[in-house]
């Protein structure tokens, strides 16, 4: 009995995250308690803001989150990563920049309703998961390759659009998607994470996208004779990407009202990788779990500010994180697992016995 | 006697998730002895050679080589004590060349002599008479010529004891003769042969002893000559099969209903594959075949009707309407269902569960937006499961831990769920024990008396000649025949394949 649910607790794709979560928070726990605070303020302008550590995180790990849920489903469905989504940020960003202030990098006024702003940059983002989509799907290329073309010329096309200007939002509302809306005390970002976990979740469970794309992921061949079109849905996980990408461009210039073309969303698909891998998932494709993920991108985050809280150099961060990667890569390894559950065997071995017979 | 014995496997035991796969299991082989390890699918055949192999490691008992207890922990621990492996699925690299996969992970150093390699390897091959280069790549070559290079790799490493993992299964008549020639010349020379098959006619010709194994369990170790067949099939069944009779017996019950309505009709029909254009017909209700040597082209007849390969030209009709075929997605529309030739490679998907595999045909066709319920899944899958006695612990195992035979039923459920009016089986019984080929062949005389038409394809013409009423015969990708009636008997078949005047 107690050896069955431990294996189903260990054997959980939300084992390692949710492991991985509360070790972090343990260790917060014992150094400084205050870490845990979240006390309710005013802001600059007067409204009432949450803040603390826990909503840093919540809130700076909104971009990661929405990347890991496009991120999972390229690496389900193609068995390889994107590595573009950093630059397409960059340029769905540019050009949201782009249509909000024209031609004018100082206006008075948004030249064009956020809405349409944010449609257009949709887009352009699902344009180039399309570009990296056809790239893998229909010319066969390792997703590494194919999108090491953007990740390249990316930044660059970016600058191009505002001819490397650097444009600046004068409308205070296009702050909010990144900030908070007035009256309300929780970041924005929150929201909007909550609105593509429901999407997705709703997709999920209305469409076959996950058999699909997992049947496609672990079998190509075998999904193709099954009549399913292993083309097309390596596309569609493509564009559904550049979507996400889309969402986090939003966030991510809404957060400064500007662009930096070199800077922004910098790193940011190692770390959406990174969650991916640290929700258990296979980065060869096949089965995943999408939640698993997202998870994976918060303790990300939540890595990231413990460690700003115990001041390391940001330059230093990647170092840490380094860390993780080799502890993460050490325990999914199969021979470590398996010696685990020998281990667990042997603790237990009365109760084990009884448990079989 | 046990001073002549070379291997000797006490009290082996293995246990996987749910499933007990070997108990208490004993197993000793002889200096130059032929032993053929029998059972049913599931039996713990593949099992107990992967103990022994090191490919999984035993939870209980002793493994006693040359009368020296033997801990192998690897299948290079297996290699070095001069065990070694031919699997029934081909585990050569098929992006290496032949000579490479010959002696790939058995240099003495850092540095390897390929010319020296590539001379070895030619000599070899042809002294083993194997049609392949040192340096041709091994994907380019026939599964056939695969498995014999996999066997030639074995051979040349100075093996003790060579174990053969369903080498025959995907070989033809005459490839298997020159593989028992070898087996031959290995006994003489003191080999122990651990051959592991499906085909009792080979047990026969080739073996000295037999071990039989069900459930996990061994049943017994009997020398050739006390163990006529019939016994032995009821050894590997468990019981005092009534069904024997059905084995040799042929006829069965016969499809009656609405002949003559034309199913499914091709004319000219021809794909990338390289296959001559031909023309093909079924009825409802009838059971045919495409016969014909490995390599006749077959598998590219019933992949051409299925759109699995491309079609580069023909007509193609179906209940009299004409229709085009372009991928299997087409087929399927068309109510055509395929169950291909290589299970492992076109019809698994191995990491999902038993049911998504059961539904995922049904619900492709279902269509993208259409999920089926959770409940109705089960449902399904727990029906199939039912149906064809899917050995499984649950419908929500990965269908990978599934023996090969029960693979091979939820593949077929899978078809069977799509309730097609036409159902292609390309070798559906390859690697498959009597019991459950019994229960296939059956199956598919039931499902032609409701209505539905079939095309069967088997390596072994016996086995067509029970279920088929007409057989097209093939030979060098070009269909050469058509044979119906009193004109199905082996020898008739024999002389189309063979063309002979």
């Amino acid at each position: 009995m107690f050896k069955s649910i431990v294996k189903k607790i260990t054997g959980n794709q939300l084992f390692i995250p949710i492991m991985a979560l509360i070790l972090l928070a343990v260790i917060n726990l014992i150094v400084d308690p205050g870490f845990f605070k979240v006390s309710l303020g005013k802001n600059n302008a007067g409204n009432p803001v949450l803040s603390g550590y826990l909503i840093t995180i919540l809130d700076y790990g909104s971009e990661l989150a929405i990347l890991a849920i496009g991120m999972t489903l390229v690496t389900a469905a193609s068995g390889g990563q994107d590595i573009s989504v950093g630059a397409t940020i960059a340029i769905a960003g540019s050009a949201m920049l782009r249509v909000l202030c024209g031609t004018n990098s100082r206006p008075d006024a948004i030249q064009a309703p956020i809405i349409v702003a944010f449609l257009v940059a949709c887009l352009v983002g699902m344009l180039c998961g399309a570009f990296n989509g056809a790239l893998v799907s229909f010319f066969k290329i390792q997703p590494m390759i194919a999108t090491l073309i953007l990740f390249t010329a990316g930044r660059s096309i970016a600058a191009w659009i505002n001819n490397n200007e650097l444009p600046i939002v004068p409308d205070p509302k296009f702050s909010y998607f990144g900030g908070f809306i007035p009256g309300v005390p929780i970041p924005t970002t929150v929201f909007i994470v909550l609105i593509c976990i429901v999407v997705m979740a709703l997709v999920l469970k209305f469409t076959n996208l996950g058999l699909y794309t997992q049947a496609v992921g672990i079998n190509e061949k075998s999904a193709r004779l099954n009549g399913i079109n292993p083309t097309l849905i390596k596309f569609i996980a493509f564009v559904i990407l550049g979507l996400c990408v889309a969402v986090a461009a939003l966030i991510k210039v809404s957060r400064l009202s500007t662009i930096n073309y070199s800077v922004i969303a910098k790193d940011i698909e190692m770390d959406a990788i990174l969650a991916v891998a640290l929700g258990g998932n296979a980065l060869s494709g096949g089965k995943f779990n999408m939640w698993a993920s997202v998870l994976g991108a918060y303790v990300i985050q939540f890595l990231t500010t413990t460690l700003y809280k115990f001041n390391v150099q940001s330059d230093a961060l990647a170092a840490y994180k380094a860390v993780v990667v080799i502890l993460l890569v050490f325990f999914s390894a199969p021979k470590v697992r398996e010696g685990l559950g020998s281990a667990v065997k042997k603790l237990t071995p009365k109760r084990a016995g009884k448990g079989e017979a | 006697m046990d001073n002549n014995s070379l291997l000797k496997m006490r009290a082996i035991d293995k246990t996987f998730p749910g499933v007990r796969a070997l108990q208490k299991v004993d197993f000793t082989l002889n200096k130059g002895e032929i032993h053929a390890l029998m059972g049913e699918n599931g039996a713990g055949k593949s099992t107990l050679i992967k103990v022994l192999t090191g490919v999984y490691p035993k939870d209980g008992g002793a493994i006693i080589l040359d009368g020296k207890s033997v801990n192998i922990h690897s299948p290079q621990d297996a290699q070095k004590l001069g065990i070694s492996t031919v699997y029934q699925e081909i585990t050569l690299c098929p992006n290496l060349t032949v000579a490479e996969n010959m002696y790939v992970s058995r240099g003495k150093g850092p540095l390897t002599n390929w010319k020296k390699m590539n001379a070895d390897a030619d000599r070899l091959l042809k002294k083993l008479d194997i049609p392949a280069r040192a340096t041709q790549q091994l994907g380019n070559c026939s599964i056939a010529v695969q498995q014999m290079v996999a066997i030639a790799r074995a051979v040349d490493m100075d093996c003790k004891v060579l174990i053969l993992d369903e080498p025959t299964s995907s070989l033809d008549e005459q490839e298997v003769e020159k593989l028992f020639g070898l087996m031959r010349d290995l006994k003489a020379l003191g080999v122990g042969i651990i051959f592991v098959t499906h085909f009792l006619d080979q047990v026969y010709e080739v073996c000295d002893k037999i071990t039989v194994l069900r459930d996990g369990q061994l049943v017994g170790e009997y020398e050739i000559r006390d163990l006529p067949r019939v016994k032995l099939v009821a050894k590997m069944l468990g019981k005092e099969m009534d069904d024997l009779s059905d084995i040799k017996g042929e006829q069965e019950g016969y499809h009656a209903e609405d002949a003559g309505s034309r199913v499914f009709e091709a004319e000219q029909l021809c794909s990338v594959s390289g296959i001559k254009p031909f023309n093909f017909y079924i009825n409802k209700g009838e059971v045919n075949g495409f016969t014909g040597l490995l390599g006749s082209g077959r598998s590219e007849c019933v992949r051409a009707i299925f759109g699995a390969d491309r079609v580069t030209g023909g007509k193609v009709r179906v209940n009299g309407r004409q229709v085009k075929i372009h991928s299997p997605r087409d087929a399927m529309k068309n109510g055509i269902a395929y169950l291909p030739e290589d299970r492992k490679i076109d019809g698994i998907i191995g990491d999902l569960s038993v049911r998504d595999n059961i539904i995922l045909a049904l619900q492709v066709m279902k269509g993208f937006f259409k999920p089926f319920s959770k409940a109705q899944a089960n449902q399904f899958a727990d029906e199939y499961i039912k149906k064809l006695s899917i050995k499984t612990a649950s419908a929500d195992t990965p269908i990978k831990s599934l023996s090969g035979g029960n693979q091979q039923k939820v593949i077929l459920a899978r078809w069977l769920l799509m309730h097609p009016e036409y159902l292609i089986l390309d070798e559906p019984t390859r690697g498959i024990d009597v019991g459950t080929k019994v229960d296939i062949q059956k199956l598919v005389l039931e499902l032609a008396s409701e209505g539905m038409s079939v095309t069967f394809i088997s390596s072994e013409t016996d086995e067509m000649l029970r279920t088929c009423s007409r057989l097209v015969v093939m030979r060098d990708r070009k269909v050469v025949g058509e044979l119906s009636g009193e004109d199905l008997t082996q020898t008739k078949i024999m002389s189309t394949i063979a063309g002979g005047e």
